[in-house]
């Protein structure tokens, strides 16, 4: 082994880089934790946990500046040095299995961290009661859609990612006989009627309900419980010119716009991404609990039908706090209700590397309590002498 | 005398301990202690209206009992049944305490009488409307942007709110003559609803009855609103259990029924003895009403009277005294007969512990939950889990160090939890998501025990560092087994606060579908495993000596009270439910102080009184 080889060897090794390896982690969450009130969790695990290096923008500029180790890089570093020092340094041996199969299960945990970063989707399913949906809908992504409803049995639905919008792209399939030009964008923003504030600037539109509209653009939120609507203005060119200026807006309240080009119907939306589930669910009914003589909520739950397409099989589940519905992969659970108890919001969670911490944690448990129990039996074996000699 | 102290320490924890379960004795003529089983149904459950007197005035006034400006003292029960029965007189007794000098100020109580920091409710009647205007201004503030006066002038609206509820409870307001008015009524019932139906149907009737009655009904309907403490059963104890109602919602259905419930008329009637201070009559109808209840209530009123027997006995405030005794034996014990003096601290920790374990034993039966449901359970229970560490540390090694640290600790967390008990009733009913007793019993319990052994090796430190550099008795001896004690601790709280976080995790998963979700309190728990394992690492790997390691330890208690009251200050995330204001400063007192201590630890060894005298 060169020198150099075993000089990178002997810091990986080392127990004094686990060590403040350990300290920085407590710093980054400690740090993540405090800026949850700013950036919110979603914004946090982000910027610190799913990062190589937490940027900071260098004051009066906007280029970003490395100023800690993220979460990546520091259970990287600590996945390594795990490895390579379980390797190098301790021997297997009975006494030192508790720690083989600790570390065994924490490489596990790190391994499931990741995975469940890189893997792990969150959508929201807001249902009335007696209302059908086969689809969830993500918290934060929007999409622009294009939609041919000539056929009332078929809707071809075009759906545009939202980062093409807000770079003001000009887009061209070749399911769509127009161009569409993204021509203003905003990342949240609210759609009154022109009727409310008679006094505010047209919103930029020249066709659909945009016309009749205001557009007062509002700040990003961060919150938990806050969604951002975005809005942009949308030109469609056809190959004769252009058809107008659409306002859109992922805002729920804003109305269908339609309209005709070349013998066929069509409708432009913005609205929250959809991701299609392979069955659909009917909200039968949402309850809500308290205990009584207040308003602390005792329980929430949802009533669903479950209908398979491809199997034609029907099946009601009840939803409720600590009993979420697991079903193809996902899990859905009661995360909230709206709309005077009428509307139920589940959350579906798809996480396929959910099993991985139970095995991690199963093996962590037993190699700690192996571990300790040695120290332990061989403390009292050790002090028995002494109080017979005492 | 030397061999008899742990005989006397004996004698005198059993006889504390002893007069403190003994039941109390009425202390007047009245059956008061009777008045205070009395079951009623009131944010959720079903307690005693002694709990209720007595969480009421520790949140209006930060203690249980009534001290009149005349200097005479009023016992929780008596107190409520002037609120009850008597406004008149209750309205005028000092129990409002106003810190606030703009609070004060409002109340044009500021300069003229600044000492007067408990006011009445009539000192309040004239600045009603303009506490609640203020109170309304400050509402739509986020709690942390309040300032000092917001948070105030929304407390004591929260407390009028409180007071005027409470007086509500029973009889309507301006009633003189509750009793025989609901008397006349029960007569006019009949006739009454009679003449309504005719009115309804444009038929002749008698208008005057009429009128009368549906005056009634718009009183009862008003009444009905006015509070929430619910005092009449359930009609189905069996089938309906939960579905008590207040007094004017029972007066409400008794157009209906044609008759008035016998629980409104027993406590019209237990009221009417009160006003006429009629102590046979009172004293005849508690135990007439609690036979009525006997039919369906037994266990409600066998819960209800070991409630009143537990707030009477105070076991926490007891085993607070005993764990202070304890302190200051063991340490006189360090300096003179270590064994005798030694042997005594350790009883009292072991009394005081088991005086705790059966309150948090009464608690858990009471409740029918695992011990820790809420901030002030989680106090009770670091306290417990620590003290139990030290007692079996202090079988083990015989030093008085486990009593030292145990009394510190049970002091210390019972104290915390005396103060988080000023918010109202701590037997709260668990928010929906928390409503899990497989998970309370196993994740909260193990966590919280992580915390209790984080805490104690953080004590145990401080023993060290204390004795070391203030006094010469740290010997090598003293000094290796406290080395011992410490690294066993770390050891036992790294799997508890390890095994406890994880079992969150997979909590959340089973619940959420996710394990992890770096909310606040996953992320204390986590911080606390993390500096755990630092602790070890740095041991194995020879970084830190036997100093170093007690400041690590000492660090622990720093990450540990950030993770069980930091993390809920930040008024974010799932685990906020127990958000403490005034907790802030203590909190930050605290941790300065480890600081400092930490800083004493790293002055040079040479320094230390121990090492100086004993090189």
């Amino acid at each position: 082994m060169t020198a150099l080889l075993r000089q990178f060897k002997d810091f990986f090794v080392s127990l004094r880089l686990t060590v403040v390896l350990l300290g920085l982690s407590i710093i980054l969450v400690f740090w993540a934790t405090l800026a949850q009130t700013d950036l919110g969790v979603y914004g946090v695990q982000q910027k610190f946990f799913h990062s190589l290096f937490i940027m900071v923008k260098i004051p009066g500029t906007e280029f970003p500046f490395p100023v800690f180790p993220g979460g990546y890089c520091i259970g990287g570093l600590l996945f390594i040095n795990l490895i390579i020092a379980q390797i190098s340094r301790l021997h297997l041996s009975w006494r030192k299995f508790g720690i083989w199969i600790t570390h065994l299960g924490l490489i596990m945990l790190l391994v499931g961290e990741l995975l469940s970063g890189l893997l792990q989707q969150d959508n929201d399913i807001v249902l009335d009661n007696g209302q059908t949906k086969n689809y969830a809908e993500s918290q934060r992504q929007n999409e622009l859609v294009i939609t041919d409803v000539s056929d009332p049995k078929i809707d071809d639905v075009t759906s545009i990612p939202l980062d093409l919008v807000a770079d003001l792209k000009t887009v061209q399939v070749p399911q769509i006989p127009f161009q569409i030009v993204a021509k203003q964008f905003f990342p949240n923003a609210e759609i009154a009627s022109r009727a409310q504030a008679p006094n505010a600037p047209a919103a930029p539109a020249t066709q659909g309900v945009g016309t009749q509209a205001v557009l007062m653009p509002l700040a990003v939120t961060v919150k938990d419980n806050e969604r951002n609507e975005p809005a942009a203005s949308i030109e469609l060119v056809g190959s004769e010119g252009s058809l107008g200026t659409w306002l859109v807006s992922a805002d729920p309240a804003m109305p269908v716009q339609k309209f005709d080009y070349k013998g066929k119907t069509w409708k432009i939306a913005m609205r929250a991404t959809r991701r299609y589930l392979p069955f659909s669910l009917t909200l039968v009914k949402f309850s809500h609990d308290v205990y009584p003589g207040t308003d602390i909520p005792k329980n929430f739950s949802s009533l669903v039908r479950l209908h398979e397409d491809s199997n034609q099989s029907t099946r009601e589940v009840l939803i409720y706090m600590n009993n979420p519905l697991r079903t193809h992969g996902l899990t859905f659970y009661q995360s909230g209700f709206a709309n005077q108890d009428r509307t139920a919001i589940l959350q579906v969670v798809r996480n396929p590397s959910w099993q991985l911490p139970y095995i991690a944690c199963l093996l962590m448990t037993g190699g700690l309590l192996f571990q300790f129990s040695i120290h332990l039996v061989g403390f009292f074996s050790r002090r028995k002498p002494e109080v017979k000699l005492a | 005398m030397k061999k008899f102290i742990p005989f006397l320490a004996l004698v005198i924890a059993v006889l504390v301990i002893a007069v403190s379960v003994t039941p109390v004795k009425n202390s007047t003529a009245f059956d008061l202690v009777g008045f205070g089983q009395l079951p009623v149904l009131s944010n959720g459950r079903i307690k005693p209206l002694d709990t209720v007197a007595r969480s009421s005035l520790l949140q209006l006034q930060g203690k249980q009992s009534v001290k009149l400006s005349d200097g005479t003292k009023l016992s929780p029960e008596a107190w409520l049944l002037d609120v009850f029965f008597r406004p008149e007189k209750a309205d005028t007794y000092p129990i409002f305490s106003i810190h606030n000098q703009e609070l004060l100020s409002l109340v044009h109580k500021g300069s003229a009488n600044e000492s007067s920091e408990f006011l009445s409710f009539k000192d309040f009647i004239p600045y009603l409307q303009s506490i609640e205007d203020q109170a309304k201004l400050a509402g739509p503030i986020e709690e942390k942007s309040r300032t000092a006066f917001q948070r105030s002038v929304i407390q004591i609206a929260e407390d009028l709110m409180l007071y005027e509820r409470l007086e509500h409870t029973i009889e309507k307001p301006g009633t003189t003559d509750f009793l025989g008015e609901l008397l006349q009524f029960q007569k006019d019932i009949p006739a009454g609803v009679q003449a309504v139906r005719l009115k309804q149907e444009g038929k002749a009737h008698d208008e005057v009855i009429a009128q009368k009655v549906i005056e009634e009904g718009k009183q009862f309907m008003d009444l009905s609103q006015a509070t929430t403490i619910m005092v009449i059963p359930s009609a189905d104890p069996v089938g309906h259990p939960s579905q008590w109602r207040t007094m004017g919602q029972s007066l409400l259905e008794s157009f209906e029924q044609g008759g008035i419930e016998p629980s409104a008329l027993a406590f019209a009637g237990i009221g009417y003895a009160w006003q006429k201070q009629n102590t046979d009559q009172f004293n005849q109808l508690i135990p007439l009403y609690r036979d009525e209840l006997n039919n369906g209530y037994a266990k409600a009123l066998k819960k209800t009277s070991v409630e009143t027997h537990f707030n009477t006995a105070e076991p926490f405030y007891i085993s607070l005294c005993l764990y202070t005794l304890a302190f200051i034996i063991a340490i006189i014990s360090w300096l003179k007969w270590p064994d005798s003096l030694g042997r005594a601290s350790f009883i009292f920790v072991l009394s005081a512990w088991l005086l705790s374990t059966a309150g948090i034993a009464t608690r858990m039966w009471l409740e029918g939950r695992p011990p820790v449901t809420n901030l002030y359970s989680s106090a009770l229970f670091v306290g417990w889990g620590a003290v139990a560490l030290c007692l079996i540390l202090e079988v083990v090694y015989k030093n008085a160090i486990g009593s030292v640290a145990a009394g510190l600790i049970g002091f210390g967390t019972l104290l915390i939890a005396h103060h988080l008990a000023l918010s109202g009733d701590t037997l709260e009913m668990m928010r929906a998501v928390l409503d899990s007793n497989f998970w309370l019993a196993t994740h909260v319990v193990i966590v919280t025990t992580g915390y209790a052994s984080t805490f104690l090796a953080g004590f145990l430190a401080i023993i060290y560092i204390i004795r070391g550099v203030f006094t010469h008795t740290l010997d090598k001896a003293t000094a290796d087994s406290l080395a011992r004690m410490v690294y066993g601790i770390v050891c036992f709280a790294t799997l508890f606060s390890f095994v406890g976080t994880v079992l969150g995790g997979i909590w959340a998963d089973q619940s959420w579908g996710r394990f992890w979700g770096w909310d606040p309190k996953e992320n204390g728990a986590l911080i606390i495993v993390l500096w755990n394992a630092l602790i070890l690492h740095a041991r194995w790997g020879g970084l830190v000596k036997q100093r170093g390691l007690m400041c690590f330890a000492l660090f622990g208690n720093i990450v540990t009270s950030w993770s069980w009251f930091g993390t809920n200050m930040l008024g974010i995330g799932l685990h906020s439910y127990g958000f403490t204001e005034a907790a802030f400063w203590s909190l930050a007192l605290f941790v300065l102080s480890q600081i400092a201590l930490i800083g004493i630890g790293n002055i040079p060894l040479k320094n230390w009184r121990s090492f100086k005298a004993n090189p």
